[in-house]
């Protein structure tokens, strides 16, 4: 017999400790379901994990497809820590591609100094408007922004297919549900010529970095962590709650919808209904394995890329649905939840059994 | 004739929770017939005994006989069954659905036939009147009562708790309670009253049980005890003769202004505010009785800022109209605020003494620059109060929930004086704190007071109050009296006015 009691305080080491813990737990179980499935779970797991990186092109795809995911769970790392539950990522960034890509499907034309950027502002703007939406309701009605981030999100994933399927569909694109090419003008700059290597990696890390020195160092970021943990100190302090969720909503949509702008031009080139694979909702996997440290996003954000690339692989090598990517990263998440019982409790084996 | 063994008899009832002993060893004998009063502060221990014996909370220790016989009480079916009803404070109604359709929830099914008749028999006997097919959410909170007194009246009690019943009613509604309960008793079943209500407790029980801080202080007939002897067994503050202190020269300049300050509560049980006017001079230090619950909350947040008062001249902070500040804006004007509760409210628990330091300290102490947290001038500031205050702790990165009760207290009494407020309010300054550093905060605000500044105590310990304060009021539903000067104020006078009773003499004796 086991049984769970309190510690009494947060541990430092299960801290760190309890994602990797979940992280192998996560191997397991996944190798486990291959098994049941009649495959040779450790092939699996190696195809799912390892093979993506020994591709010729995998060490720049992996960065490229991390990119928002390290951006959106960066920035909802900020909010969940001030206990703001914005779950409507996807939906922000979808939005944001939408802005985005519609300023370029109007100017092709335009130069591209002045084109990229407008389109970059108007996807940080777009997504910011879904999640002011929600902070809205939030302060205005009381309506609990889990629920509305979320309602916006499909709001936004059926605004694009109703776009790309009807009024910006492609004249030339054989009835293809997408957007006709954006002009070269419109896409996000390469690092390196010819590859899909753009701005955002760079972006991305400066972003949780940024992040990082907003939530730890500045005046702000107090507010936040202090309105998290005790919402009534934060009262006394005169932090106020409504300017707080104002703010943490439209910096986590308006970087969503920047991030969705970027892989609308930074990887496809056009807007489709298959843009964004759940990368927003990913992205809360991401913020809580990067335990909400802003920086943990980083690394957190690379693994579960290596998610969408294994279920690709898997896909292709091994035939099996593409839904093994959700399946895993559903797992870990489970598993995560799971193993972060440990931060604050201590799993004692009772050797007497009850009487 | 009544049968003489007693309904209900509770001996050694204890109950610890972690860092806290919520029920030692306490009895409790309720007659047939009988309203039998549970008296006590908050945090007496009341609630956790009441919860007992309707099977909520499970005691570690102690015997309960029933009807003469020997019971262990599993769960609140297992109550119910014995013939146990409870109404607690805080209701649990689903807003959306029907009188009849709320009640039947907490019925099995056998048992849901003809309910609307007999809800509508059962509340016209008793006179709760109250309509089966009315949506819950259209209800005031004493037709929410009654509801829940129904649904116990239903199952034809033996022993019917209420837990703080009139906290949530009108006088009116209280009334009409009081009627209804004297009926339930003659026709039978006995009545568990929890309350700190002297009055009413006075006017409507017949037995009392008092507690304090988890032990039984005393049982009485109520009615044979003036309001102040209860006052005084129920708060244990022996009301001795107040020391003597040099009076203070009267006339300088007022600090702190209240005027016809009227705030509703913002929260559902609390409170609100009834036409306050206070003036603190500087130098002054105001002592404001009462006991808890009766607006003291609700007052402190709004000298703080953290309720918003009608109008910026209800409360005037050092010359400058405050009351639609916010906190930030009135310390730094010059307020500075402790707040009754120490642990997520005061103070951070999960962060370091630094953090918590900063917490109030950055806006009159420049912690930050440039929106950045400015952290060597944050921990020299945290590292100066534990040092002056001497609180015992690692040092400015220890967190403050690895300090204890009292060094945590020290802590944030130190980080508002340390900032030389001109109007300081601070509420229950020692509560939960060991004598010696009882003193040590004493010293420091007397010591703050002769610097100039206003100060208000808000505190439930009236050795307390007599011991600092220069003039006295109470704090009873939501109003506060006119302060008396301390060498006025006599226990006869401060604990009728705890009591809540009607003023009999003009507020001046």
């Amino acid at each position: 017999m086991f049984k769970i009691e309190p510690r009494g305080h947060e541990s430092k080491v299960w801290r760190y400790a309890s994602p990797l813990l979940a992280l192998a737990l996560t191997g397991v179980t996944a190798g486990l379901i291959f098994a049941l499935m009649g495959r040779p779970p450790l092939l699996t797991v190696y195809t799912f994990l390892i093979a993506p990186l020994l591709q010729q092109d995998g060490f720049e795809a992996l960065p490229v497809k991390a990119v928002p995911l390290i951006m959106m769970g960066t920035r909802l790392s900020l909010a969940y820590r001030a206990n703001i539950w914005n779950i409507g990522a996807d939906g922000q960034f979808i939005m944001g591609a939408i802005c985005g890509g519609g300023v370029a499907l109007a100017f092709p034309e335009a130069p591209a100094w002045l084109l990229f950027p407008a389109m970059a502002a108007a996807g940080a703007i777009g997504g910011g408007a879904c999640g002011g939406l929600a902070a809205w309701l939030r302060i205005g009605f009381n309506a609990n922004e889990i629920l509305t981030s979320l309602m916006i999100a499909y709001i936004s994933q059926y605004l694009l297919i109703y776009l790309v399927t009807g009024p910006w569909r492609d004249p030339m694109g054989f009835g293809f549900p997408q957007t006709a090419l954006f002009s070269d003008n419109a896409l996000a700059p390469r690092l390196i010529a010819d590859t899909n290597v753009h701005l955002g990696i760079v972006l991305a890390p400066l972003l949780a970095l940024a992040t990082w020195f907003v939530l730890e160092k500045s005046l702000l970021g107090f507010q936040f962590r202090v309105l998290g943990q005790a919402p009534r100190a934060a009262r006394f302090a005169g932090f106020g709650e409504n300017r707080l969720i104002w703010i943490a909503m439209l910096i986590s949509g308006g970087t969503a919808g920047l991030a969705g702008l970027l892989e609308a031009t930074g990887t496809l080139g056009q807007l489709t209904t298959t843009l964004s694979p759940g990368y927003g909702f990913t992205a809360i996997i991401v913020a809580f394995l990067g335990r909400l440290n802003p920086l943990g996003a980083v690394p957190a954000g690379l693994l579960l890329a290596l998610s969408f690339l294994g279920g690709d692989a898997a896909q292709i090598n091994l035939g099996l649905s593409n839904a093994i990517t959700g399946i895993f990263q559903g797992i870990l998440l489970f598993n995560l939840l799971g193993c972060d019982l440990l931060l604050l409790n201590r799993i004692r084996w009772a050797a007497r059994a009850a009487s | 004739m009544t049968d003489p063994t007693p309904l209900l008899a509770m001996t050694g009832m204890t109950k610890h929770y972690p860092g806290c002993l919520a029920n030692d060893r306490v009895s409790l004998t309720v007659e047939r017939n009988q309203i039998h009063a549970l008296l006590g502060e908050n945090g007496a221990g009341k609630s956790t005994l009441v919860k007992t014996i309707y099977g909520v909370v499970k005691p570690d220790a102690g015997e309960i006989l029933w009807d003469g016989k020997p019971v262990r009480i599993q769960n609140p079916g297992h109550a119910q069954r014995l013939g146990i009803g409870m109404v607690f404070q805080h209701f649990s109604l689903f807003e959306a659905l029907t009188v009849a359709e709320n009640i039947a929830l907490g019925l099995a099914a056998s048992e849901r036939a003809n309910l609307k008749e007999r809800i509508t028999r059962i509340s016209a006997e008793y006179g709760l009147p109250l309509d089966p097919d009315r949506v819950v959410h259209d209800l005031s909170v004493g037709e929410r009562q009654r509801i829940e007194i129904v649904r116990c009246l239903l199952q034809n009690p033996k022993l019917l708790i209420m837990d703080e019943p009139t906290s949530v009613l009108t006088p009116g509604e209280a009334t009409r309670l009081f009627e209804t309960l004297r009926r339930l008793a003659a026709e039978g079943c006995s009545i568990l009253y929890s309350s700190h209500k002297l009055e009413e407790v006075r006017a409507l029980c017949s037995a009392a049980t008092i507690m304090r801080l988890g032990c039984n202080v005393a049982t009485c007939a109520p009615a044979e005890k003036s309001v102040r002897e209860l006052a005084e067994i129920m708060i244990a503050a022996d009301l001795k003769a107040p020391p003597v202190r040099a009076i203070r020269e009267t006339g300088t300049t007022p600090r702190l202004i209240v005027k016809n300050l009227t705030v509703p509560s913002p929260h559902h049980f609390g409170t609100g505010l009834k036409d306050i006017s206070l003036t603190i001079e500087s130098g002054e230090i105001l002592g404001v009785a009462g006991i808890a619950g009766n607006g003291q909350t609700e007052l402190m947040d709004a000298i703080s800022g953290e309720i918003l008062a009608g109008a910026p001249e209800n409360i005037v902070i050092d010359g400058v109209p405050a009351g639609q500040m916010g906190p930030r804006a009135r310390r730094a004007i010059g307020g500075c605020f402790v707040p009754e509760e120490r642990n997520g409210h005061g103070a951070v628990t999960a962060m370091t003494l630094s953090e918590n330091g900063f917490l109030s300290g950055f806006v009159r102490r420049a912690l930050t620059r440039c929106g950045i947290v400015n952290p060597k001038r944050t921990d020299v500031f945290a590292a100066d109060i534990i040092r002056r205050f001497d609180v015992r702790a690692t040092g400015p990165k220890a967190e403050a929930r690895s300090l204890s009760g009292g060094n945590l207290q020290k802590f944030l009494v130190g980080r508002e004086i340390s900032q030389h407020p001109k109007v300081l309010a601070i509420s229950q300054p020692t509560w939960g704190v060991d004598a010696g550093a009882a003193q040590a905060i004493h010293e420091a605000i007397a010591a703050l007071a002769v610097e100039g500044a206003a100060v208000l105590i808000v505190s439930q310990d009236l050795d307390e109050i007599f011991a600092l304060a220069d003039r006295i009021a109470v704090m009873a539903g939501g109003r506060v009296s006119e302060p008396v000067p301390l060498r006025e104020a006599t226990v006869e006078s401060i604990g009728r006015l705890m009591g809540g009773a009607p003023r009999e003499q003009p507020a001046h004796v």
